[in-house]
């Protein structure tokens, strides 16, 4: 598995999608996290769907991360894309029978895949995630927000809870798009339902009937990278979003692997 | 350890209605350049991926190099193959791609290098593959298949899209692979290809094999002929004359007289000829070529 890993980092290191990448994840962290800071005193809100999120707030423990955790699901669907378009060039390329030709146990090769995303993700949570620390620090000054209990062993918590509340939300939708793109084999495909559903479905049949939130998988990945419903009509908690997106997660693992190993690779 | 590079018996793929490969039988001798013909949807391409254990057949069985195709992970690190055609990831240089195969793989990537230069690439490795010709485009996969320093190479359409320098070089390559004992697996829908380089042919033709043996066997079955031209272009008929008198079929065409017969009737047909007062031009029995024999067996133009 260790070979197709580091075959795996060979494309993905690639100047135009890691930098690429990044710099996408790394605007919206800025963007989101300034916004916060920056729109702290607007009465149409500072976070996301309107939410105002105040000093009272900002100034406590978790204050640093906070800005970090509401893009949590951004950086998310930034990934699901990445690895939906990764996974489904294979077979548009043609490159699938090469990989498979020089690594036939498909099971591996698609382990040795997974890995290589889990490390790609880890990565971007921790530059993000440090690009948004250091904005929150630069703009609390600014905002009127301390900072005091940011760096005492509750707000070292905080930071460490909610980088693995959003590099588990993170890889979760990462493996939905690695799903995507093993089933569809197409990147427009792929990327395009995935988008159309978290983005505008999941939001619309939110709005006309809001108790479906609790059970969409996009909604359950944001509610994880957030550590629980931030608010708002509904209220999901951290376990109940963390158990079924788990489900949908193992259930995309599970059809994904089964087709993976089981389908001819005709083209 | 087996003799035989391949063993195929009958292999059978089918999809929903269509028969894309039907009960295949054939073999290829360890250390031969083997020739896989058929027209296009003959199945040559679907026989090829199954050997590699990119497609699950049907059924039947096959074997490469000892190991069934059932296990493909204990015979695919000694197997180098280019399937219809290059595919190599756009983004990343030629030198790259070769690296991602041979990282997974486990082959040293400093082969990488001498392999580019081996077919050709000489300077243009750290090019992105998407500014490749299609010539270059195919060198490269055939560098990819070359990268486990195989056993067996299973190359399917090697010359497509080079220039006839190229087709010279890759010619020459698979005869050096063959003479340092790889088997070579090659198919093509250049007749004359084929039948320059390879000792052993297997011919599909609507996914059954239509004939697998040495070249040589298949020519001599097929009816030889005598090819006959006089000074006096009249003289042909007579010529006809004679040669139907002793049971030969006749056909002329382009000032010449073919006669079906053996190559040992052509002294006694000079002889004939000179009774009767005349003079050949040329005298020349001949076996069908690959290309005739193919159409005659896939029942081509």
């Amino acid at each position: 598995m260790f070979k197709v890993f580091f075959a795996e980092w060979r494309k993905l290191r690639r100047p135009t999608l890691f930098f690429g990448t990044f710099a996408a994840a790394l605007f919206f962290t800025g963007l989101i996290t300034s916004f916060i800071y920056l729109m702290i005193d607007s009465p149409s809100g500072n976070s996301d769907r309107g939410r105002r999120v105040g000093r009272e707030v900002l100034n406590l423990a978790s204050g640093s991360v906070h800005g970090f955790a509401s893009i949590g699901g951004l950086l998310g669907i930034i990934v699901l894309c990445v690895f939906a378009a990764q996974t489904a060039q294979e077979y548009t390329y043609g490159t699938l029978r090469n990989l498979l030709v020089r690594q036939p146990r498909r099971l591996v090769l698609l382990m040795g895949k997974y890995a290589a995303m889990k490390t790609f993700a880890l990565l971007l949570t921790l530059i993000s995630a440090g690009v948004s620390i250091a904005i929150s620090i630069y703009l609390s000054d600014r905002a009127k927000v301390s900072t005091a209990l940011w760096f005492t062993s509750a707000g070292w918590s905080a930071i460490a809870h909610t980088l693995l509340n959003v590099y588990i939300s993170i890889v979760f939708y990462a493996v939905i798009g690695i799903a995507l793109g093993i089933l569809l084999k197409s990147p427009i495909s792929a990327i395009s339902i995935a988008l159309v559903w978290i983005l505008i479905l999941e939001n619309l049949i939110g709005a006309v009937k809001p108790v479906t939130l609790k059970w969409m998988p996009g909604n359950q990945f944001s509610t994880i990278a957030q550590g629980g419903s931030p608010g708002g009509s509904l209220d999901i908690s951290y376990s109940h979003a963390l158990t079924l997106g788990s489900g949908y997660v193992i259930a995309a693992l599970l059809l994904s692997s089964f087709i993976f190993a089981k389908r001819d690779v005709a083209n | 350890m087996s003799t035989l590079a391949i063993e195929v018996t009958g292999l059978t793929k089918r999809y929903d209605n269509l028969t894309a490969v039907a009960g295949a039988t054939f073999s290829v001798p360890r250390g031969a350049i083997c020739g896989f013909v058929g027209p296009n949807g003959a199945g040559k391409t679907t026989t090829i991926r199954m050997l590699l254990g990119l497609i699950a057949p049907t059924s039947g069985s096959a074997n490469v190099l000892g190991q069934s195709i059932a296990d493909p992970e204990k015979y695919l690190a000694f197997v180098g193959a280019l399937i219809e055609g290059p595919a190599f990831y756009p983004a990343l240089t030629g030198a790259e791609n070769l690296r991602v195969l041979a990282t997974l793989g486990g082959f040293p990537t400093q082969r990488v290098e001498e392999l580019i230069t081996q077919v050709g690439l000489a300077g243009r490795g750290n090019d992105k593959y998407k500014t490749y010709s299609l010539g270059m485009k195919q060198r490269l996969g055939i560098a990819a298949a070359l990268l486990p320093n195989p056993a067996l190479l299973i190359l399917d359409e090697p010359t497509n899209g080079l220039d006839p320098e190229g087709i010279q070089e890759v010619r020459d390559l698979l005869k050096k692979l063959a003479s340092e004992g790889t088997t070579v697996f090659v198919s093509s829908h250049l007749l004359s290809e084929i039948e320059i380089i390879s000792e052993h042919i297997v011919m599909l033709r609507k996914g059954e094999v239509v004939f697998a043996g040495p070249i040589e066997e298949l020519l001599m079955n097929q009816k030889p002929t005598i090819i006959v031209r006089t000074e006096n272009p009249n003289d042909l008929e007579k010529i006809a004359t004679i040669a139907t008198a002793e049971g030969h079929k006749v056909s002329i065409r382009g000032g010449e007289a073919h006669i079906e017969g053996p190559h040992d009737w052509a002294a006694i047909l000079n002889k004939k000829a000179f009774e009767a007062g005349i003079t050949l031009a040329q005298l020349t029995p001949t076996l069908p070529n690959l290309e005739e024999t193919f159409f005659e067996m896939t029942g081509g133009k």
